[in-house]
């Protein structure tokens, strides 16, 4: 595949916490060339609304991703193993972010 | 002059200041070096106009004449302003506005946490709210004067040159006059000059880890607090009021 010349900055995944305790969930990327300022970029970007307590960021191309072409042998697996799942068990009252 | 004059007074100061600086960092909007940047100065646009927001709405209640907050930025000519100069200076290049903007919230943030202790309550108010805000701004400018400063050769040069550049216009965030004066007794106004040694040992450490030369002692510009300004103000009066001039009460 050729490769696309990006002329911005390195980029950046940004994972934002929207409240305690629960995941930090990625909500997108950010151009920065340096931590400080992906940092302050993902701030201005991404919890303008309210949206974080937490904000990580990560350089993109450290990001390993799965081959979409391996899908079949990873995930297609799982397809026929209802056991997996913990369908047959009722939901306390009360849990929540399950 | 009244102390209700004074307080209006004060209160239009910081009220100006906030929504002149807030014009000048929208004119960044869509033209700043990168998206990101793009929308960083824009944020902090919004902060300071919904700062100014409050701060003027303030100001005219305690005018008490009927005016409202939208009266007092659409329908006072240049000398009614009351704003520093340094933040009516053009944005420049990216260098300038980053100068502009570490000169102006190292002392806001002084300011700002001297005046969360005033007497009168809504300043009082308005203050604690605001350092947040500014505690941002400060870590954005600082961010940026360090990238720039200890950058390429050109991207030091530009920072030099702002820096210098805008260096006559600081001395006037000290001043304070009979305005100040009395409301400084009352417990409500902050005596500025208090703040400047502080201001200047933030100011200087900042410049010098940025491999920044601190700027030469010399003249220093004075006149936009009482309504003395740099050519600069009428063209952005002229841009901001265009609009309530041309069509009166016009509505969204």
């Amino acid at each position: 595949m050729a490769e696309t010349k990006d002329t911005q900055w390195p980029l950046w995944e940004v994972f934002i916490q929207a409240n305690s305790g629960i995941p930090h969930k990625h909500a997108g990327s950010v151009h920065a060339s340096d931590k400080e300022m992906a940092l302050t970029n993902a701030r201005d970007l991404y919890t303008r609304r309210n949206e974080g307590t937490s904000i990580w960021v990560v350089p993109s191309n450290a990001v390993i991703a799965s081959n979409p072409n391996d899908s079949d042998m990873l995930f297609d697996p799982a397809n026929d193993k209802i056991y997996r799942h913990p369908t047959f068990y009722v939901m306390p009252e009360g849990a929540v972010g399950l | 002059m009244t102390k209700q004059e004074t307080l209006f007074k004060y209160t239009l100061r910081l009220g100006d200041n906030s929504l002149i600086l807030g014009h000048r960092l929208s004119e960044w909007s869509s033209y700043a070096p990168i998206l990101e940047e793009d929308l960083a100065l824009t944020n902090i646009a919004l902060d300071l106009i919904g700062r100014a927001q409050a701060l003027l709405k303030y100001a005219a209640e305690i005018e008490g004449k009927g005016r409202t907050e939208d009266d007092l930025v659409f329908k006072r000519a240049e000398r009614q302003f009351l704003n520093v100069l340094l933040l009516e200076q053009p944005n420049g290049d990216f260098a300038m506005t980053i100068a502009r903007q570490i000169f102006n919230s190292a002392f806001e943030l002084l300011l700002f946490e001297e005046l969360s202790k005033s007497r009168d309550e809504m300043l009082a108010a308005l203050a604690t709210k605001c350092l947040k805000e500014v505690k941002y701004h400060w870590r954005h400018a600082y961010d940026w004067l360090q990238r720039l400063g200890d950058g390429t050769e050109e991207s030091h040069e530009r920072m030099q040159k702002a820096v210098d550049d805008l260096w006559m216009f600081t001395g006037e965030l000290f001043e304070i006059d009979e305005v100040e004066t009395i409301l400084i007794n009352e417990g409500i106004a902050i005596d500025t000059r208090l703040l400047h040694d502080k201001w200047l040992s933030k100011i200087s450490d900042a410049i010098r880890s940025a491999t920044l030369t601190h700027p030469a002692e010399g003249y220093m510009q004075t006149g936009g607090r009482i309504g003395i300004h740099t050519e600069n103000l009428g063209f952005i009066l002229a841009e901001m009021q265009y609009l309530p001039r041309a069509y009166p009460d016009a509505k969204w």
